[in-house]
């Protein structure tokens, strides 16, 4: 608390985005955890709920009459414009984000204060949740071909791998070794995925140190062990995800990639994936797009383009499909790398994983790949991330990029996933919400020492609880698409791949469709399971009547069952109803607000931790309504239509502009 | 004049037709007066395709050796290829195709040849008429009369015979007025705001000229939709300066000192040889081939396809806030008032008028706002997006249209109660039928063909209870609200069911289709079984009680 210079301040303006002439007008409070920002007057109390941790940038700018304007970036792509009336307390705000945004050590972190009131118990149950031994014994290994190699059990081979790994049985202790000794950080070639239809295999490392000319024969030899586990099989591919330039660039500094006249039986791959700079750049770009004010379709589109995310998204999942295909079809194993091996290379396995294996599809599946090629094999999440103060160099979306993967797919096989949209947004809020343990530090030895387990809840658990929230209703478990490999198109296939306004967009709720066909699904298969139940009590009964009829005794409670249909009537009317009134109910993704959650009037500063614990919870509330500038967005929801009188001040301007 | 004649090859056999995204298969190829058919005589996948001579766009042919090869562009933007052994036979079928399918008499075309295969059970000639309208109308307001003036197209040739004008303005003054709007096309009636009583006029451009004429009928026909007191809006489709030049040439724009109490706002929506060149490339850019992520946006930006949707959804947006948020009446015109007036206002019903977002209503505006308000579809439909003709009438207007309406459907998916195929079908129809419903250029031509007697009306086809299950959208709950889209352009997509139909793989997303129609069904059903044991356990429950007693 030392660090917040300025706990309060009133008479604060929350600026539109998109039009300035809708300004609210609020309280600003600055707590150990959350920026809060609580609407005046207004009947509901709206609540602006802002993580520290999520703060990716804070810029003053210069005072104007009415006041001095703050911005306030977030990692989770929304964006916060106050204007404080007083320069000196817009300071004072200033100073304290900035030092608040910026945590120097773990213990700073929201995970260690947040508590959802979940017994031991319950905190040990939720980290058993993902168990990663369960994963490679469902792959179908330790068997004749791969064991676990207990030889980096104090993290003495290779600090940022795992303690367990499955290698090949073929390589000793000495190989492996002798193999991590010629790899950038010792990341020696380990199983990701082994597929049990062919024995082939996606295993991972980083770059080599090849240099011009060196060579290392037990690497050399770790490769052969790798392809003698694939018996079917005289090859292995050995994909290197960097441009071929930059590859070669890094032979000049000692490290490089394998020549195939040394390593038998390999055939070796580049697919062009830029590196976490261009990537940070790109992002960067892409998201100046998404904040311009009112865009014409030129722009956006130009920019879109000049920002060259989607080409690399498709550069990611291209070397996905690459060795999801070389796995499925040619049944060869694949070598992946990059430079360490912990950015693109988690990326692609992670990508091909989940093309081959259904499982990875379901919720359960995809909490343990992201455990498995993310999580467990040293993804530098505290770096890339930035959750405590350090590097911005080394900032870089490469988990994010991952998750548009997943949704691009999703875009393409909307019935191949069992979880929704709204699932990867809020993994994505969370990478970076620091609320859960999950994803803190940067490797699992720091993660061990720091007792992470014991100290901290795990969003799995979280995410488990409230699975029904995040179910693809379009997802049967006996539908074709859920079955094997999926084969994305490859070409043509560039009007595949679609800016993903539902993340980059998300707080801009007047830019997404206004009626989600995924809630009203899920409602009538909600509705529908009742009607189940019903029809098999109703069925019951009916038995049960006839029964009596001819023995005469009646056994229902008749009071009881008409309660149950008045139930099932009033979830009629609700869906009878407009869309609009349903959508609203169920609107909660992804603007819903404190103050409209399951505790309503719990208050603001208590710091009552699990009204965050939802990232929706902390979008702005702003339900709004009225005439907007038809030059950016549309007069309003239809859902929310303002009376008819609302409309009588709107500014004539506002579309004459246009 | 004879089909057979034009016919030197009426049949090949070891024909190979080439599709995306399905396998080449091998058959026979037959040419009729109307029809290209093609069937594969294998008994494992035995397929039929028939192909419209109307709907083809273009067909361009090349040999290697004695193996000749069509390529057939259709104006549903799909693109098929022949490869037909023998070259005397190409050449014939070739030729054939292309006399066939650029025939300039209207009364040669399919819809008079076609005879229905199924009952009629509701002539759709008749299914649309402006006099239900009117007395739709007359129950919520007298302040409209039913006007036969343009009974003989005297008035305007490119009116019905009958329209919808303010009551306190005789057939005298309508002619007077007719004189003074360009066409003819004096203002009338085009939608009634019943929340507010607030009207929508639509019209052509006035005839000011340079010395600035005036018409005072014609300023008091727009005032008396007025509420003393209140203001209009004068909605222009052309920038201010084009509107400008029109006055050169005879045209002109409302201005302030004689329209006084109307404000007057310019919009830019493009028209004619603008629109079609932006379609052919956008259509060019969707079929390249090529596998580079980068010039595939700045072909899509290049085509200003999706700035044109941008534009058109702004000023309909508009004109609907002018409507029901000013409780403004509004006249909505650009020149002719024959493309993007009627573009603007009926896209404004969609967004203001629940009914237009069923089936039925839907198809009542389509008829009220396009076919009998003159929009000339046989010029503007007469090519698509392959001809190389640059004829200058063509003009995916409609189209634009559709797709206008796809992007609120895609923003209100549970608000409509047609789904994307109803829509991708009236594109199909408005540029190769085998129905009359879109021939000619308005109801003046339609009489003098005598398309009601003689062609079937899409209509009678499409509201039938078998085909209108294709096109009912399982998500529609009516909504009766307003429903204001976003026109972002974050929030616009391209229309992938259209423009990519025929070059991305659709059975995932079919799937998908079927599973969302499934998961409702079987929610009804159980509904109504749930309901029927309900009654049949009530009554049981009451009979014992009878017994009891």
């Amino acid at each position: 608390m030392e660090h917040i210079r300025m706990p309060k301040v009133e008479n604060v303006r929350l600026l539109d985005r998109f039009s300035s002439r809708r300004a609210v007008v609020g309280t600003l409070y600055l707590t150990a955890t959350h920026v809060i920002f609580v609407e005046n007057g207004s009947e509901t109390r709206k609540e602006t709920w802002v993580l520290h941790s999520q703060i990716s940038s804070i810029e003053k700018q210069a005072t104007t009459a009415t006041g001095c304007p703050l911005l306030i970036r977030c990692k989770n792509f929304q964006v916060i414009q106050l204007v404080i009336p007083q320069e000196r307390d817009c300071h004072d705000v200033y100073i304290s984000l900035i030092r608040l945004a910026r945590p120097v050590k773990y213990e700073e972190l929201y995970c260690f204060s947040f508590n959802p009131k979940l017994d031991k118990e319950e905190r040990e149950q939720g980290w058993k949740l993902v168990d990663l031994n369960e994963e490679y014994n469902r792959m179908g290994v330790p068997n004749n071909y791969w064991q676990i190699s207990d030889v980096n059990r104090d993290y003495g081979v290779c600090d940022s791998y795992p303690t367990e790994v499955y290698v090949p049985k073929s390589a000793t202790a000495h190989i492996i070794v002798g193999s991590s000794k010629f790899r950038s950080r010792r990341r020696f070639p380990a199983l990701s995925y082994y597929c049990k239809g062919n024995n082939a295999s996606i295993c991972r490392s980083s770059q080599p140190l090849s240099g011009f000319s060196a060579r290392c024969l037990e690497d050399e030899q770790m490769l052969q062990a790798i392809r003698k586990a694939n018996p079917g099989s005289d090859f292995i591919y050995v994909v290197d995800t960097r441009p071929k330039l930059n590859a070669m660039a890094n032979r000049a500094a000692g490290k490089g990639y394998e020549n195939e006249d040394n390593y038998s039986n390999i055939k070796f791959q580049f697919i062009g994936i830029e590196n976490i700079h261009v990537m940070r750049n790109s992002l960067q770009k892409m998201l100046e797009v998404c904040e311009l004010k009112s865009p014409s379709m030129s722009d956006f589109l130009w920019g879109l383009e000049n920002s060259g995310w989607l080409r690399h998204i498709k550069a990611i999942m291209d070397a996905g499909i690459f060795i999801a295909k070389a796995v499925a079809e040619e049944g060869v194993s694949v070598l992946v790398h990059c430079s360490d091996g912990w950015d693109r290379t988690a990326q692609v396995c992670s990508v091909a994983s989940l093309l081959l294996d259904p499982y990875y599809r379901t919720m359960k599946g995809f909490m343990v790949l992201i455990e498995k090629d993310w999580v467990s094999f040293g993804h530098k999440f505290n770096h890339r991330y930035g959750n405590l103060d350090g590097d911005p160099k080394e900032i870089s979306p490469v988990i994010d990029q991952f998750i548009e993967c997943v949704w691009q797919l999703m875009e393409q096989f909307p019935c191949a996933f069992e979880f929704n949209e709204r699932f990867l947004i809020h993994i994505q809020h969370h990478i970076y919400s620091c609320q859960f343990g999950n994803f803190l530090c940067n490797s699992q030895k720091e993660r061990r020492e720091l007792k992470i387990k014991e100290r901290t809840y795990s969003l799995w658990a979280h995410l488990w609880k409230n699975r029904a929230d995040y179910l693809n209703p379009l997802y049967r478990p006996d539908h074709s698409q859920t079955q094997g490999t999926l084969h994305p198109q490859i070409a043509p296939c560039n009007f595949l791949y679609k800016f993903w306004s539902g993340m980059y967009n998300r707080f801009e709720k007047g830019l997404h469709p206004r009626q989600s066909v995924t809630d009203y699904l899920m409602a009538v298969k909600e509705e529908t399971q009742q009607l189940e139940e019903e029809l098999e009590v109703l069925q019951e009964r009916l038995a049960n009547l006839q029964k009596s009829q001819s023995g005469n005794n009646k056994v229902k409670s008749k009071q009881q069952d008409q309660s149950k249909q008045f139930g099932l009537y009033t979830s009629n009317n609700s869906l009878a109803n407009t869309p609009q009134e349903y959508s609203n109910d169920l609107k909660s993704f992804p603007s819903r607000s404190p103050s409209q959650g399951d505790e309503d009037s719990a208050l603001i500063l208590t710091q009552d931790n699990l009204k965050s614990s939802d990232p929706d919870l902390s979008a702005n509330s702003d339900q709004e309504s009225g005439v907007e500038d038809l030059s950016c967005r549309s007069p309003s929801g239809g859902g929310c239509l303002p009376s008819e009188d609302s409309g009588k001040d709107s500014d004539e301007a506002v579309f004459v502009a246009g | 004049m004879e089909f057979a004649e034009l016919i030197k090859t009426p049949r090949a056999d070891n024909v190979v037709l080439h599709r995306p995204f399905h396998l080449a298969v091998e058959g026979t190829l037959c040419l009729t007066g109307h029809h290209l058919i093609f069937s594969s005589r294998r008994q494992d996948n035995a397929e039929e395709l028939w192909l419209l001579h109307s709907n083809i766009d273009s067909i361009e042919k090349r040999f290697v050796g004695s193996l000749g090869t069509i390529v057939i562009k259709c104006k549903d933007l799909r693109i098929i290829q022949l490869d037909i052994p023998g070259m005397e036979e190409c050449l014939n079928i070739a030729s054939s195709i292309e006399v066939l399918s650029t025939l300039d008499s209207v009364t040669l075309m399919y819809p008079f040849f076609y005879r229905p295969m199924f009952e009629v059970l509701e002539d759709g000639w008749s299914s649309f008429l402006l006099e239900q309208e009117f007395e739709l109308l007359s129950s919520v307001t007298n302040e409209w009369r039913l006007s036969c003036v343009n009974k003989e197209f005297s008035v305007c040739p490119s009116y019905p015979p009958v329209v919808i004008v303010p009551k306190s303005i005789d057939d005298e003054a309508l002619r007077k007025v007719a004189l003074f709007r360009h066409g003819g096309r004096f203002p009338v009636l085009s939608y009634y705001h019943k929340k507010n009583g607030m009207a929508m006029l639509r019209s052509s451009q006035p005839l000011t000229g340079t010395n600035g004429r005036r018409c005072k009928e014609d300023e008091k026909l727009v005032n008396s939709t007025l509420r003393s007191g209140r203001r209009g809006f004068v909605i222009d489709t052309r920038p201010l300066a084009v509107a400008q030049q029109a006055r050169a040439k005879g045209g002109g724009f409302e201005q302030e000192v004689h329209y006084p109490q109307w404000r007057r706002i310019h919009k830019c929506i493009e028209r004619f040889n603008i629109l079609q060149e932006s379609f052919i490339k956008l259509v060019e850019a969707c079929n390249d081939q090529s596998h580079n992520m980068d010039r595939w946006l700045s072909k899509l930006e290049a085509s200003n396809w999706l700035t044109h949707i941008k534009e058109l959804l702004t000023a309909a947006c508009l004109a609907a806030q002018c409507i029901d948020r000013e409780g403004a009446s509004v006249l909505v015109h650009g020149s002719e008032g024959t493309d993007s007036t009627l573009q603007v206002t009926s896209l404004a019903q969609i967004i203001l008028d629940p009914r237009c977002r069923t089936i039925r209503g839907f198809e009542g505006l389509v008829v009220r706002e396009w076919l009998q308000a003159g929009h000339p579809f046989q010029q503007r439909c007469a090519q698509s997006a392959y001809s190389n003709s640059k004829q200058k009438w063509e003009a995916p207007v409609f189209l634009l249209f559709l797709e206008c309406v796809w992007q609120i459907h895609r923003q209100f998916p549970c608000s409509f109660e047609f789904n994307e195929q109803f829509l991708i079908m009236l594109f199909e129809h408005a540029y190769a039928s085998q129905f009359g419903t879109f021939l000619g250029n308005n109801e003046n031509e339609r009489a003098k063909l005598k398309l009601p007697q003689k062609t079937m009306s899409l209509w009678s086809w499409v509201n039938r209870p078998e085909e209108l299950s294709r096109f009912q959208n399982p998500l529609y709950e009516a909504n009766s609200l307003v429903i204001w889209p976003s026109v972002a352009p974050q929030s616009l997509q391209l229309w992938e069911g259209v423009f990519l139909r025929w070059n991305r793989p659709s059975r995932f997303l079919e799937e998908a289709e079927e599973e969302r129609i499934n998961i409702i069904k079987y929610n009804k059903e159980l509904q109504a079984k749930v309901n029927a044991l309900r009654r049949q356990l009530a009554e049981m429950e009451t009979d014992e009680e009878v017994l009891e007693e």
